[in-house]
């Protein structure tokens, strides 16, 4: 089944001297449910228009979206957003914070609070749960963060650079427990479908489908099923898909200088690196 | 705790200087006057002053005034926060009712306070409410801007994100705009109870029956000089203490902050 439809999807701002630009140009993208798909793309080549489009935060200007086959209207209320910069709100603190799409549900507080710290303990921090954000690491942040996204346990995660901000290890570390998470999720529903539980009848697995936005492509790489590459804006539209065979679960701290990453990374760079090129000359 | 027993010494020779820069500038006073190179006439001297407050102290005369002046500035502090804050929410809310709105709001702003005393006094009679009235002019400006500024200055990301998690319109307004205006608020507390004080004084030295404002007043009547220093330190002492009080209650409600 298809998660995510993008269907011949452009989109123009209006630039501040009264002219227009065009961000994305006939995007037109299928994401299967219950798959990994990172975008990767040059600086400014409308990654981000392309996610916001996708979670109805900005509708497109021509073209459609659709949602689990639905044509998507508003907010995507089956997908959750992770964003590049901090989104947790400062006054409330860790355990709040994690709780709080659950309170916004309506959900009795007491259990939240409960679910919130199931949570708080997967991500390791369960002693910081009195904490306030501004109290903790940008690395435990984004575990936060990701706990807060997780504990609403929807369908499809949408992610704008989520770890761009961090230190190159801080990055590794996430980036596995990311994976650990989403491959966590990808077994329970395996071992609902062969048990033919009453679960497994569901039609939406609990496999999650991420959709994962980065200028990186080590990260794209190492993380997703599919690599899908942008052209350089104005006007980006797709100009490459590429599957990512490697077996799963990976290490990531083996992973990046096996054979085969290697020789997925060199095919990749030669589209990515002509974009890039382009981005830079443009600029 | 090393680090918190250092700042405690830090804390603690601060107060130290800050009680010496008082004692010697009370001193060159209290000299200066007794040499004769200033006139106690004009400048009265410390030791009356102090005299004055034990007197005043004493006799119990200075409760009544200041229990009047604090009730009406927190009286006035009640009112014009509670008209700035929801004002400024509302025109945060509506742009296009801030836009209609903002010439005018910027027109009473620029309204020298003093002159609007005696048209409360016609209007409020000489009792607490027309100190109040002035207060509230004075408070409700500075709420009425840091409300609005909170709001229209609320994160983008944790808007979008806090609607991406589920929130409806009125979920948006209770866990991230209100809280973002309060910090605002909270940091302007500090002027708005200074603007308060400003308020009931100045009201209360231009017609009234009470107060400290008034004490000051009736002192300068008769050429009492010892008085209006006096009634000036009761209101620094005063400010002093209470902006002490408020400090705390800031850092409190602002735990969060790193």
């Amino acid at each position: 089944m298809t998660a995510l439809e993008l269907e011949s999807v452009s989109r123009q701002f209006v630039t501040p001297d009264g002219g227009s630009y065009r961000a994305l140009d006939n995007v037109s993208l299928a994401i299967p449910a219950g798959a990994f798909v990172a975008i990767v793309g040059p600086s400014g080549c409308g990654k981000s228009t392309l996610l916001n489009i996708a979670a109805g935060l900005m509708p497109p200007s021509s073209g459609s979206v659709r949602v689990n086959g639905e044509r998507l209207s508003g907010l995507n209320r089956r997908a959750t957003y992770m964003f590049q910069q901090d989104a947790l709100l400062p006054w409330k603190n860790v355990r709040d914070n994690v709780a709080l799409g659950l309170v916004l549900a309506g959900v009795a507080s007491a259990d939240a609070n409960a679910r919130a710290n199931e949570w708080l303990a997967r991500v390791g921090l369960s002693a910081f749960a009195a904490h306030y954000p501004s109290q903790l690491s940008g690395g435990m942040r984004k575990r936060v963060t990701m706990a807060q996204n997780w504990i609403l346990d929807r369908g499809m995660l949408l992610m704008d650079e989520p770890f761009s901000a961090l230190d190159v290890h801080t990055r590794q570390r996430m980036e596995t427990e990311l994976l650990n998470l989403w491959e966590a999720t990808a077994e329970n529903a395996e071992v609902a479908e062969k048990n033919n539980s009453p679960r497994a009848q569901r039609p939406l697995t609990l496999k999650k489908t991420v959709v994962f936005v980065t200028h990186d492509l080590e990260e794209a790489i190492a993380l997703a099923d599919e690599v899908v590459v942008l052209s350089a804006g104005p006007a980006s539209h797709v100009v490459a898909r590429h599957p990512v065979t490697l077996d799963r679960p990976r290490d990531l701290f083996e992973l990046r200088t096996s054979e085969a990453f290697i020789d997925l990374y060199r095919s990749l760079w030669a589209v990515l690196r002509d974009e890039v090129i382009k981005s830079q000359r443009d600029a | 705790m090393k680090s918190s027993r250092a700042s405690e010494t830090r804390n603690g020779a601060v107060l130290a200087w800050q009680v010496a820069v008082g004692a010697i500038a009370f001193a060159l006073w209290q000299t200066l006057v007794t040499l004769g190179v200033l006139d106690a006439f004009f400048v009265s001297r410390p030791s009356d002053i102090a005299q004055r407050l034990s007197t005043w102290v004493v006799s119990g005369t200075l409760w009544g005034h200041l229990a009047t002046t604090l009730e009406e500035s927190l009286l006035g502090l009640t009112a014009g926060a509670a008209l700035g804050i929801s004002l400024g929410f509302g025109f945060a809310r509506s742009p296009m009712v801030a836009r209609v709105f903002d010439p005018y709001i910027k027109m009473l702003n620029a309204v020298p306070r003093v002159v609007l005393a005696p048209l409360f006094l016609l209007w409020f009679g000489l009792g607490i409410w027309s100190k109040v009235a002035l207060a509230v002019t004075l408070v409700f400006f500075v709420m009425f801007f840091n409300t609005y500024q909170g709001v229209r200055d609320a994160d983008k990301v944790l808007i979008d994100n806090v609607r991406m998690l589920g929130a409806s319109e009125r979920q948006l307004v209770r866990h991230v705009l209100i809280p973002s205006a309060l910090t605002w608020i909270f940091s302007s507390l500090q002027t708005s109870l200074g603007f308060a004080m400003v308020g009931a004084v100045v009201g209360e030295y231009l017609g009234a029956t009470r107060g400290l404002g008034y004490v000051i007043a009736q002192a300068e009547g008769t050429f009492d000089t010892t008085g209006v220093f006096a009634g000036m330190t009761v209101l620094g002492v005063v400010v002093v203490i209470v902006s002490g009080g408020v400090s705390k209650l800031e850092r409190w409600l602002l735990r969060w902050k790193a």
